[in-house]
């Protein structure tokens, strides 16, 4: 009876058969994609749907000094037209602070501005029509006029006295700051022997979602509740902040997310627009839909990065580390976006720098500052790929100037795997890291010394290749301590709800969105093993505030680590009830009973007792079979809450082979590998094309996608044609690998997997076009690295 | 992002367009394949009160890919594809052939033309400096009936062509690759299918090791496809050799003072172009 | 004059008739007036290729094409290959190898790869990326879809390579 263990759920040091958890399954519901049979929200049908599009300023910073919609209204198919004085009768603004980013502070925001605009984009009317076509016909019969304001777009400036403050009311451009050292900072690098620094950039980068941000909202004056169908990947975040902003009773409000082509970030904030759709639902008495076009979602969909960091590094003539420090700048456009804030991004630098190392002292001064560009707030990695770019390239840097090959400088320097539970300088707690085990599977599974060897050959031929490595860490499955702390109504807890169904299926509903990365799969095999039935009997429900458990939804990489959790104990509990049923049918002790196959068995003889259609039919249909006191309980519900430790920490380290045309300045990506942990592997296929996809999104800020703006403030290529995302044409193939140390905080041992790829990738190509400008004497710092760079540092521009 | 409102017409005849176009007048735009005019009317960039589509007109003077041996000729409602796949234009026209893979991606390949292309005489796509490298012509249709423009004299400032009012163009007529002949067609694009930063068209007679009648076309360095006159003079006659590619890339100066785009500046630009030149050379004089 | 016209089109096989504006792309018209949702409207301006379907069997930007202009021509969209199977061994391969996450991408390219695996059998690695090169995917960093095409344009060349002997065996 060995192969129907109790619990089929690995347990260390054991061989328990470990049923669908760690097997390679294709996700049961990307079948109706591949027939383009899905239903994103754009494909779902309401009957007198109008139409919103928005007026957006053309300038970076204006005053809104008149503003006539009455020809705009007048235009055929037009229902109705408003200003931000009209909207904000429906809808409160909002300020966008967290308590425990101390100091932090932004203006109210309007959903649609009120009196001036503040970036290019920015909503200041709404247009609702028949058609998407005719609202866009009236866009162009607006008039206003405009009273141009001083315009900031140089972050560096920001903090500058000279330099005009957007929001006088807060007195200063700075939005947050922040200090952190250790006691022996200055005294490290007063003894080390070797102090490196150099400052890098980063641009400014946006989701590029393919599917643009699409929200209908539909208000039924009757009910006074709102039903609203977004693509979103925190659905109960967004029923919260509906109510009340709308003043709508919490459970009037309704939060359907269908199919979601692609969140990254992007679809977790609030978005003024909307916010507006929803209120001109209310006003209209209809359901209204906006879609962001292409155009508006370069020009509204957040950005990200937009760093500039100094950094420094001290070590020993052995090669030891024994600091780091920075510096950051970031500016995050002229508000703190709601109601995750714009602090944490550059707060995560502070946090995450020098990362993986087991050095002493840091110390990290952050600025974050207003600016008159789009909004910038957390995408995909958020801070990871600036902590680990400063820190990887710094060591490389360190690793140079002391002639050390940069992977055994980083081993003498990770941190051990023996030392956990660890606590970092800035005061991270670390459960259990594999850095030593990561980079050995990596140098092994690259073959580093043969790539090494190749590289020196071709280098006699001309050809310079280059070899980039960046050692990670990831915040993944956090605590309430990233955001419920601070104020924010936003669920570190997420829960599953299971319910047998009297034919023996079950239907599994979880508080956690699906958008395509397989939570939906991962939740199904993890009911399936634990409650031993096949895959197809299984059905999962998400994207329902009406109908799913409360949960914070996607975003952290947390939706498998936590809402995989809530699933086991939910499917624990069912099980256990369903085996109470059982026994109770066939008058035996429950311990004796076991369920494997859909079936209920006899663990001593393995013979089989009942299908689970019969617990069903008993339990439902026939309870009047059942002894008097005994009530059957087929639908269980349990949540889960990390705790124990702020953020549930993996580990991983890249490689990145590149070769560079030093007359183009062109860098060819040949290859990329990753030995990551994320702990226990609930799908492998499906985690290695998180890292694959998030690899790629990485490389993309690495290579080609930055936000360019004018000096007044326009924004220079918000198109796709300009705005350069990865292609398949340049992008590499990509060999993954995993050590597994599942963390202990929860029974299933699954950390988050979502991130680490966008997280590391840039600094691996980084440190990869570095390493093949070496014998060039030629250094870039600034990404994206475009040719005109790479052929400035090489002084041949 | 939708368009705004027009109207549309099918001629079924050159006539039918020429009445439509004096009808209309620069209220009209052709449709030639639209796969830059589609996008730019989606974007509001570009608000025609009529459409006047071509693409299906049934015109021996716009239509098929014909040669006679000595000419090969185009018609302005060639899709890029047929372009791509057609055998006498790799024989006869092997720059144009190296260039279409080039233009954009198979799906678009598919619907622009190559007179949609010309007409619109977009500084860095491809055809353009095809032509200019190659002294086509470029016959134009009217009323009035055909005129002949050498490519050389046809693109006149950015989208600025010699196409008059009624006017629209019918087919590029190329001379057939002459025996000692090669071409080279090199772009540096960030992305596969992207406008280049900079991209050279080059043909010309290789014999012995020594060029002549060698012509170098750039793209994507300024308002139109520049011809390299200044480096070209310097290699006429010449044995190829690391100096006399040298002494061609110094003579870009003088023919190229590119403008910068989006990512790169105008002496990036000129740094590329020289780099192209010097490939393009070595694979001229190397039969690559 | 920019009132709506009589179009009829040929759409999966079924003549769809529907007066529609001359404005109106093809997007737009599979998606509102044929009520065909898996063409997506991705850029709207020719670039990121969600909106690839096939008129008159040759794949093309749906949204740099308008409907007005397919009048009395064919289009074939991901319901139509899904519905006759014609392309069943990509999706399989695609869902096998996890070629696709939030999916948004996915009927572009599968359109796209149907025409890659017709038009150039044996396209490797690098071809595959360059053929699909024109459509963009944010979730998968491309890898799987180039598996998945790998997988199918095999099992093509082999299924057509076959004996006839081998074939009955099955």
């Amino acid at each position: 009876m060995n192969a129907r263990a109790e619990l089929p759920v690995s347990a260390p040091g054991t061989k328990a058969d470990t049923g669908y958890i760690g097997k390679s399954i294709p996700r049961a519901n990307a079948k109706r994609l591949l027939q383009g049979r899905g239903a994103y929200t754009d494909d779902l049908r309401f009957p007198r749907l109008a139409h919103v599009v928005f007026f957006r300023s053309p300038h970076a910073h204006a005053r809104i000094v008149s503003l006539d919609l009455s020809k705009a209204r007048q235009s055929p198919g037009v229902i109705a037209t408003f200003d931000g004085h009209a909207i904000a009768e429906y809808c409160t603004p909002w300020v966008a602070v967290l308590s425990h980013l101390k100091g932090l502070k932004s203006p109210a925001q309007y959903a649609v501005a009120i009196e001036r605009a503040c970036w290019q984009g920015e909503a200041v009317a709404a247009i609702i029509a028949e058609t998407r076509a005719q609202a866009e016909d009236a866009l162009q019969l607006i008039e206003v006029e405009w009273e141009e304001l001083p315009v900031l777009t140089d972050m560096e400036l920001a903090l500058d006295p000279a330099t005009p403050v957007i929001h006088p009311d807060l007195g200063d451009n700075l939005c947050f700051h922040r200090d952190f050292t250790t006691e022996g900072v200055d005294d490290a690098f007063a003894r080390a022997d070797l102090v490196v620094e150099d400052t890098f950039h980063f641009g400014r980068h946006t989701g590029v979602t393919l599917e643009g941000r699409t929200i209908v909202a539909d208000y039924n004056p009757a009910q006074h509740s709102l039903t609203v169908y977004q693509g979103t990947q925190a659905p109960h975040m967004m029923q919260d902040i509906m109510s009340r902003h709308l003043n709508i009773p919490e459970a009037n409000v309704r939060v359907v997310t269908k199919d979601v082509g692609g969140s990254f970030g992007i679809k977790v904030h609030v978005y003024p627009d909307e916010m507006a759709t929803a209120a001109i639902s209310v006003m209209l008495r209809r359901p209204v839909k906006f879609i962001a076009d292409r155009l508006e979602s370069f020009l509204t969909d957040i950005h990200a990065r937009e760093h500039r960091v100094r950094t420094r590094l001290a070590a020993t003539k052995e090669g030891k580390i024994l600091a780091f420090e920075i510096d950051d700048l970031t500016g995050i456009g002229p508000y703190s976006v709601y109601p995750r804030t714009s602090g944490i991004e550059g707060n995560q630098v502070v946090n995450l720098t020098g990362g993986p190392y087991a050095h002493k002292e840091y110390r990290a001064r952050l600025d974050v500052v207003f600016t008159n560009k789009n909004v910038t707030c957390q995408y995909r990695g958020v801070g990871h790929p600036i902590a680990v770019a400063v820190t990887e390239g710094i060591v490389d840097l360190a690793a140079q100037k002391l002639g050390m090959d940069p992977a055994e400088f980083r081993r003498i320097n990770l941190i051990p795997d023996d030392a956990y539970p660890y606590t970092f300088p800035s005061g991270l707690k670390f459960e259990l890291l594999s850095h030593h085990q990561c980079l050995d599977k990596l140098l092994a599974l690259m073959d580093y010394t043969a790539l090494r060897a190749e590289q020196t050959r071709l280098r006699g031929k001309g050809i310079y290749r280059g070899i980039g490595l960046a050692a990670m860490i990831e915040v993944t499955n956090p605590s309430p301590a990233f955001y419920g702390v601070g104020g924010a109504r936003i669920s570190a807890q997420d829960g599953a709800t299971i319910r047998l169904e009297p034919s023996g299926m079950v239907t599994v509903l979880v508080s956690v969105t699906e958008q395509g990365q397989g939570n939906d799969a991962v939740f199904a095999q993890i009911a399936a093993t634990v409650l031993g039935i096949t895959m197809e009997k299984v059905k999962v429900v998400t994207g329902d505030t009406e109908v799913t458990p409360y949960g914070g939804g996607t975003w952290a990489s947390r939706g498998a680590g936590i809402g995989g959790e809530a699933v086991l104990q939910s499917a624990k509990a069912l099980k256990s009830n369903i085996l109470d049923i059982a026994a109770a049918i066939l008058n035996v002790d429950k311990g004796t009973l076991d369920i494997t196959g859909n079936e209920v068995y006899d663990k001593l003889t393995g013979a089989t007792k009942m299908p689970l259609s019969e617990v069903g039919r008993v339990g439902y249909f026939r309870p009047d079979t059942l002894p008097m006191d005994f009530q059957s309980e087929l639908t269980v519900t349990r949540h889960y809450t990390p705790r124990g430790y702020g953020f549930t920490f993996t580990n991983g380290i890249q490689a990145s082979l590149v070769e560079v045309d030093p007359d183009t300045g062109f860098v060819k990506l040949l290859k990329h590998w990753v030995v990551e942990d994320c702990g226990t592997i609930l799908n492998p296929m499906l985690v290695d094309e998180q890292m694959r996809g998030g690899i790629v999104q990485g490389i993309g800020g690495a290579l080609f996608e930055e936000c360019l703006y004018s000096a007044d403030g326009q924004m220079l290529n918000g198109s796709m044609a300009d705005y350069l995302v990865p292609m398949a044409g340049e992008m590499p193939d990509m060999v993954i690998a995993h050590v597994e140390s599942p963390t202990k905080t929860s029974e299933l041992g699954a950390k988050g997997a979502g991130e680490a790829g966008t997280a590391g990738a840039p600094a691996a190509v980084m440190n990869a076009i570095n390493d093949a400008l070496l014998p060039l004497n030629a250094r870039v710092s600034s990404q994206p690295f475009t040719p005109e760079k790479i052929l400035r540092a090489l002084g041949k521009v | 992002m939708k368009a705004p409102a027009f109207d549309y017409a099918r001629p079924a005849s050159l006539a039918e367009v020429f009445d439509l176009l004096d009808r209309h007048g620069d209220e009209a735009k052709l449709l030639a394949g639209g796969q830059t005019l589609m996008a730019t009317l989606n974007m509001r960039l570009s608000q025609p009160g009529i459409l006047i589509d071509i693409t299906t007109l049934n015109e021996p003077a716009l239509t098929g890919i014909r040669s006679d041996g000595a000419t090969l000729s185009i018609g302005a409602l060639v899709k890029h594809r047929e372009i791509e796949r057609s055998a006498p234009v790799a024989e006869q026209v092997p720059l144009l052939a190296q260039a279409v893979p080039h233009v954009a991606h198979i799906a678009i390949r598919n619907a622009g033309t190559f007179g949609g292309s010309v007409a619109f005489a977009d500084p860095a796509a491809e055809y353009p400096a095809c032509l200019v490298a190659l002294d086509a012509t470029i016959v134009l249709v009217s009323r009035a009936g055909e005129r002949k423009v050498p490519a050389r004299d046809f693109f006149k400032a950015l989208y600025e062509t010699d196409l008059q009012p009624g006017e629209l163009v019918a087919r590029g007529e190329f001379v057939a690759q002459k025996p000692g002949y090669r071409s080279v067609f090199m772009e540096l694009a960030r992305r596969h299918g992207d406008y280049a930063i900079v991209g050279v068209a080059a043909n010309g007679k290789v014999a012995g090791g020594v060029l002549s009648d060698i012509s170098l076309a750039y793209l994507g360095v300024g308002g139109i496809p520049v011809l390299a006159r200044q480096a070209m003079a310097v290699l006429e006659g010449q044995a190829y050799s690391t100096e006399l590619v040298g002494a061609a890339q110094r003579a870009l100066a003088n023919d190229l003072d590119p403008a910068a785009d989006l990512y790169s500046s105008g002496a990036t630009k000129m740094h590329l172009a020289r780099v192209l030149t010097g490939r393009a050379l070595a694979a001229l004089a190397e039969g690559a | 004059m920019s009132g709506k016209r009589q179009t009829a089109i040929t759409v999966n096989g079924v003549t769809e008739n529907h007066a529609v504006e001359p404005r109106m792309h093809l997007i737009d018209y599979l998606r509102e007036e044929c009520g065909l949702t898996g063409a997506h409207a991705g850029c709207e301006h020719g670039v990121c290729g969600a909106c690839t379907v096939r008129v008159d069997g040759e794949i093309v930007r749906g949204c740099l094409t308008l409907a007005v202009a397919t009048d009395g021509r064919r289009v074939d969209t991901i319901e139509g290959l899904s519905d006759t199977g014609e392309i069943a061994d990509l999706q399989k391969a695609f869902h096998e190898h996890n070629a696709l996450q939030c999916g948004f991408c996915t009927p572009g390219m599968l359109m796209a790869a149907q025409d890659l695996v017709r038009e150039m059998p044996n396209a490797g690695r690098d071809e595959i990326r360059e053929y699909i090169s024109g459509n963009y995917c944010r979730c998968t960093g491309y890898q799987a879809i180039v598996d998945a095409i790998e997988t199918v344009l095999k099992a093509r060349k082999e299924k057509s390579g076959a004996s006839p002997a081998l074939k009955v065996v099955k």
